[in-house]
């Protein structure tokens, strides 16, 4: 009973703030509707009994994912006014688009039917005694460790042609050296002077000195700062 | 008592009963470490601190709380109104939800999930949100910078908290923050992973915002960064918050790597908590003492910090740990 209701809250919340990422007019707003709809679907998770699935999502997706998020839509001052320009000519391809998705989802829908143990799973997800963690390390880590390592193959080889893409190393482009300025010598020199010797005795030139300034004439108001 | 305690009404009451066992005397905690905060800096310092407000400035707190209340509150024109006051709500509830999960004594969790330590690290990173919100929402560049700037540090610092934890959780064979507890009843952690607790602790002070990684506040640059256009309460708000969540890091540290409830070399185990809030006490003194001691860093030696050094080094010892481990067959569970 208490499930069933979380469950149409968060369910309810998590659509809403799915339509209002869409339909928000501020960038910044539509992301933290965004955040809130990763909350609604962590919430679910752990409805469901996946409460590692529900951190991981709060975790990765909340935690760093959407903070970038936000940090590029603050830094970047989209004008969106000129972003909607062509929301007119291009809406029924968008449509046209969208109702594909919608089309394909409902054959798949359609043509879906559950294992023959599945009602029964569908009652009791969890085993007994099964830790949820433990069966997705399982699973991740033994059953299918190759082909979890050839998808971090995958996303390292992404990353660094990301890198390649992005590095500049242009002579103009000024950049810290640490090494260089360490090991930087002659700019400033510790020399042995004899006690009591000028700068002009020692050879080093220094600007002419005007005459120095007359002393200013401090004024005195009444009342005043001791 | 016991029928009550099980029905939905007993459970919430229960529940509700454990919070506020919980809540007050951690706010009078986070309360009393904004006075010892002082008290130790001026001892640093040798400046006396507060003692004017009550014996040895004991009432300063109560003082310095009845002062923001009746301080007006000021909303900026310009600023995202809502989200404004949003941001210091953000901050301050989110260093209190982290409590749920943590252990003060064995079994005394309010709720002793099999992920605590995930919604541990989960609820540390959202803080930043607070941080970016209200930056953003103040409508001021001040503010802006600061944020911008904690959003960064933050998520780098995680990384590397990250790895800590891992390294951790691979001696340990579980997530339960209890059991992590359980784990060192024998050798606490911070002996055999000391280099990675200090890396913790680091990381800690990243991750709350405090000095040396107080930049999102740079009074020498930002005047006070992302809080600047806050007054009364909401300031408050984001005063306490820091605090509570500098006792939450502690807690963390004290769980991971102190033994948590264990006294030394299994002395009176009988006074659990009191070994905990000792421990936690510790590491807020050292808190304290890296705030009277150190520079501010420059943005990019802690940029460089996190990433270049913290990030390779955690990443290293986790590998070497899981190697130790399985060489000598200490892995739990006896893989």
């Amino acid at each position: 009973m208490i499930a069933a209701i979380a469950f149409y809250l968060f369910a309810a919340v998590l659509i809403a703030s799915a339509v209002m990422v869409v339909t928000s007019r501020n960038p910044v707003h539509s992301v933290l509707f965004l955040i809130l709809a990763f909350f609604n679907a962590a919430a679910l998770f752990l409805l469901a009994g996946a409460e590692f699935l529900a951190m991981i999502l709060v975790i990765v997706y909340v935690g760093a994912v959407a903070v970038l998020f936000l940090f590029v839509v603050m830094m970047l001052d989209v004008d969106f006014s000129a972003v909607r320009e062509g929301f007119q000519r291009y809406a029924p391809i968008g449509g046209a688009v969208g109702l594909v998705l919608f089309a394909e989802l409902i054959f798949v829908f359609g043509s879906w039917t559950f294992a023959d143990d599945a009602a029964g799973l569908r009652l009791n997800p969890m085993m007994p005694g099964a830790d949820n963690t433990r069966e997705i390390g399982r699973i991740l880590y033994t059953d299918y460790v190759w082909l979890f390592q050839l998808s971090g193959l995958i996303l390292l080889v992404a990353m660094i042609g990301a890198i390649v893409l992005t590095l500049r190393n242009k002579p103009v482009a000024k950049r810290q050296d640490i090494g260089k300025q360490v090991s930087r010598m002659g700019s400033v020199n510790l020399r042995q002077v004899r006690s009591g010797a000028g700068l002009a005795e020692l050879g080093i030139e220094r600007p002419p000195v005007d005459a120095p300034p007359a002393p200013k004439q401090v004024e005195h108001h009444g009342g005043g700062h001791h | 008592m016991d029928a009550f305690l099980a029905t939905p009404l007993g459970v919430l009451a229960l529940t509700v009963a454990q919070t506020m066992a919980l809540l007050v005397p951690l706010l009078l905690g986070v309360a009393y470490l904004t006075w010892a905060e002082r008290k130790v800096l001026g001892a640093m310092q040798m400046r006396k601190g507060p003692n004017v407000v009550g014996i040895f400035g004991l009432l300063q707190p109560f003082a310095d709380a009845l002062k923001m209340l009746m301080k007006e509150t000021i909303i900026p024109s310009g600023a995202s109104r809502t989200l404004f006051i949003m941001a210091p709500m953000v901050t301050f509830i989110l260093a209190m939800l982290g409590w749920a999960v943590i252990p003060v004594n064995d079994g005394w969790a309010i709720a002793d999930i099999n992920v605590g330590i995930l919604y541990l690290f989960a609820i540390s990173s959202l803080g930043v949100y607070g941080i970016i919100i209200a930056g953003w929402a103040s409508n001021s560049k001040y503010a802006f910078l600061g944020a911008l700037r904690s959003a960064a540090q933050m998520v780098s610092y995680e990384v590397s908290m990250g790895f800590v934890i891992v390294t951790v959780l691979l001696c340990v064979g579980s997530l339960n923050l209890t059991e992590i507890v359980r784990a060192q009843e024998n050798m606490w952690f911070m002996f055999p992973l000391f280099p990675m607790f200090i890396i913790m602790f680091i990381s800690a002070l990243a991750e709350t915002n405090r000095a040396p990684f107080d930049l999102p506040e740079g009074e020498s640059e930002l005047v006070a960064g992302f809080f600047v256009e806050y007054s009364s309460m909401s300031f408050a708000l984001f005063f306490l918050g820091e605090y509570a969540n500098m006792i939450l890091m502690s807690a963390l540290i004290t769980i991971l790597f102190l033994g948590g409830w264990y006294g030394p070399f299994g002395l009176l185990p009988a006074l659990g908590p009191l070994w905990f809030i000792l421990k936690i006490c510790f590491c807020l003194f050292v808190f304290v003492w890296v705030r009277a001691t150190f520079p501010r860093y420059r943005y990019d030696q802690l940029m460089r910090l996190g990433w270049k050094v913290f990030l390779p080094f955690s990443l290293v010892w986790l590998v070497l740990t899981a190697f130790v481990l399985k060489i000598f067959g200490w892995l739990p569970g006896g893989v």
